[in-house]
């Protein structure tokens, strides 16, 4: 090749890829805590929920708080590649396939962590309706179980489009190896595409569709999450501001680990040309907007909290005073006070402080969700149910041992498949020939 | 190349340098009554569609109907366990609309794309392992090529067609075999 088209190093990267040192320093630690994580769901398996922290009252701790936070990070995915493509932002092609992979991983880290809840985890299938002798059926007016369901199907819609969106540079993949094994790896997951005339228009009807549909079934499932905690009468939880509130805070922390997988990312494989400085930036518009907005959720449920007064206003002081205090204050602070700096262009357009900024949310909103569960939880009504939660050993095992399975995968992920979705890159870069 | 000669054509494949003058040989090898025509390209492109008179609303149907029967499945599914299996709690009702609204909704958007990315795929004959196309030597969706092929049909005529597309300047003109049987 004379000049090298937009795109080209993607392609190449599996094949000879360009950074294996730092991916295999990288690869090593998160594949040792992927062995924490084996080790933590076994001892879940034979000892069973009492290894973890959470007791009546607070019955739920980690496992649900950490499965909400997994969830909203995937979201911000689906969001960058459905929304936006709807809304015709060619700068998300550069940013689309990356975050699309984010999701199907942390949107699996989220979904193993009630599983392990039940307790009896080989029987999640009761979950399910099917016909058997024990006389039993789910309780479908339950958000329990819409829970199963929502999340059940944004795991396959999620998998699906990222695929199909993948098929066309998978083929180019294959079209570009010159090994064999390369060849047959790649020419196998394309499934034979060729990007003859009409399968483009059957792929784009697809696509474009699915996409459509995407959008409200992310808004669809993190109100049901929300739902597990505002169709509770648990003061501090039954709120209307609970659905919008939690899918505003799933994009904030989600568009903040997009922007810190963005950076490392298009360091790390060289990627400056497609990853633009402009490209951080609109991730950093994106952090700062959904940041505002949860900044209001929060205002909005301390004017709940005031104008219910009773209980409400005690667990409200309970959190900014209480046990707890240290997950609110953090929370407020880690999420707000660095975003702030988000407001500034140069800080936007910076690499190294937006993903400080991004790493900042990922943990403050972590402790929103946490403090969002346990301080309600841990004194309701009754003050004969009233008890504090401790995270134990091993439920800082299994969360840490699902941080490095989610690294792992994406590592994999970005060492064997193109990351970026190259094909909507040039597809884009003619299209301004073609029309002007 | 004797042996070319007598193998069955599978067609002729011509290579353009850019979208637009590949749509422009798509529309004039159509105004002179050549086909069927298909193309190759290493993204979709604008007006392509109209140009090889691509019609079909076939995955689009199938996303409706998919969503309509999920929907139908859904509340069908809440519906029969609740009056099968009847949870009398506080005196609500056994089919509460509200209540059942979720699930109806997620298992309409798991059906409807599960039943048009299936469309899709079925509609484009895919997967497929092999493909006339593939034996090309100019042949890669990596590179920004663009090709047309005027698919060999009873009367197929290699010198008209020839001629015809020399007339487009043509980055390349290669005949393909068609598939050993």
């Amino acid at each position: 090749m004379s000049t090298l088209l937009p795109g080209e190093q993607v392609y190449r990267a599996p094949t000879a890829f360009p950074a294996r040192l730092a991916w295999w320093l990288l690869f090593a630690p998160s594949f040792l805590l992927t062995i924490l994580l084996v080790i933590a769901i076994a001892m879940v398996f034979t000892r069973g929920t009492g290894i973890w922290g959470n007791n009546i009252p607070v019955a739920w701790g980690f496992p649900i708080s950490n499965y909400i936070w997994w969830l909203g990070i995937g979201h911000a995915g689906t969001l960058i590649s459905a929304m936006l493509l709807l809304l015709n932002q060619g700068w998300r092609n550069s940013l689309n396939r990356f975050a699309e992979a984010m999701t199907l991983f942390a949107v699996t880290c989220g979904a193993l962590y009630p599983i392990f809840h039940l307790g009896r985890p080989w029987r999640f299938y009761w979950m399910a309706p099917y016909p058997n002798v024990m006389d039993t059926q789910p309780q479908f007016k339950s958000p329990l179980t819409w829970d199963f369901w929502a999340v059940l199907t944004y795991l396959i819609v999620s998998t699906l489009f990222w695929y199909i969106g993948t098929i066309p540079d998978l083929a180019a993949a294959r079209d570009k190896a010159t090994k064999r094994r390369w060849q047959v790896f790649f020419g196998l997951l394309a499934l034979g595409w060729r990007g003859a005339g009409r399968h483009w228009a059957r792929w784009r009807q697809a696509y474009w569709i699915t996409a459509g549909i995407a959008v409200p079934l992310v808004v669809s499932v993190h109100s049901e999450i929300a739902m597990l905690f505002a169709a509770g009468p648990v003061p501090g939880w039954n709120s209307t501001i609970f659905p919008p509130y939690f899918v505003l805070g799933a994009a904030f922390s989600g568009f903040a680990v997009v922007s810190m997988i963005a950076v490392v990312l298009r360091h790390m494989l060289r990627l400056e040309q497609l990853v633009t400085a402009h490209h951080l930036s609109m991730l950093g518009c994106l952090t700062l907007a959904c940041g505002m907005m949860t900044a209001f959720g929060y205002v909005a449920e301390a004017f709940t909290a005031l104008y219910a007064g009773g209980r409400e206003l005690e667990t409200l002081y309970d959190r900014l005073t209480g046990p707890y205090a240290w997950s609110f204050w953090g929370a407020v602070i880690l999420n707000f006070v660095p975003l702030q700096l988000l407001w500034l262009e140069r800080i936007r357009r910076a690499p190294v402080p937006l993903f400080l900024i991004g790493l900042s949310v990922a943990v403050g909103m972590w402790m929103e969700r946490y403090m969002l569960l346990v301080s309600s939880l841990s004194r309701d009504w009754l003050e004969s149910s009233a008890g504090l939660f401790h995270a134990t050993f091993w439920d800082w095992a299994l969360y840490a041992g699902l941080i490095g399975f989610f690294l792992t995968a994406f590592l994999l992920f970005v060492r064997f498949l193109p990351v970026i979705s190259v094909f909507e890159v040039r597809e884009r870069a003619v299209e301004g020939t073609l029309h002007g | 190349m004797a042996d070319r000669e007598n193998s069955v054509p599978w067609g002729v494949l011509a290579e353009f340098t850019g979208p637009k003058p590949l749509l422009e040989a798509v529309r004039s090898l159509r105004q002179q009554g050549f086909g069927p025509i298909e193309t190759f390209t290493p993204f979709p492109i604008d007006g392509l569609e109209e140009a090889i008179w691509f019609r079909s609303r076939l995955v689009p149907a199938a996303f409706l109907f998919g969503g309509a029967a999920g929907a139908v499945i859904g509340f069908g599914m809440q519906a029969w366990v609740n009056l099968i299996f009847p949870l009398w709690i506080g005196g609500r009702p056994l089919i509460a609309i509200p209540a059942f609204m979720l699930i109806t909704f997620e298992l309409m958007v798991l059906c409807s794309v599960a039943a048009g990315i299936l469309a899709m795929l079925i509609g484009n004959r895919l997967p497929r392992l092999n493909h006339p196309v593939f034996e090309a030597e100019r042949f890669s969706l990596a590179e920004e090529r663009y090709f047309l092929a005027i698919l060999a049909g009873a009367d197929f005529d290699r010198h008209g067609v020839g001629k015809a597309l020399a007339t487009l300047d043509p980055v390349s003109i290669t005949d393909i075999a068609a598939e050993a049987a």
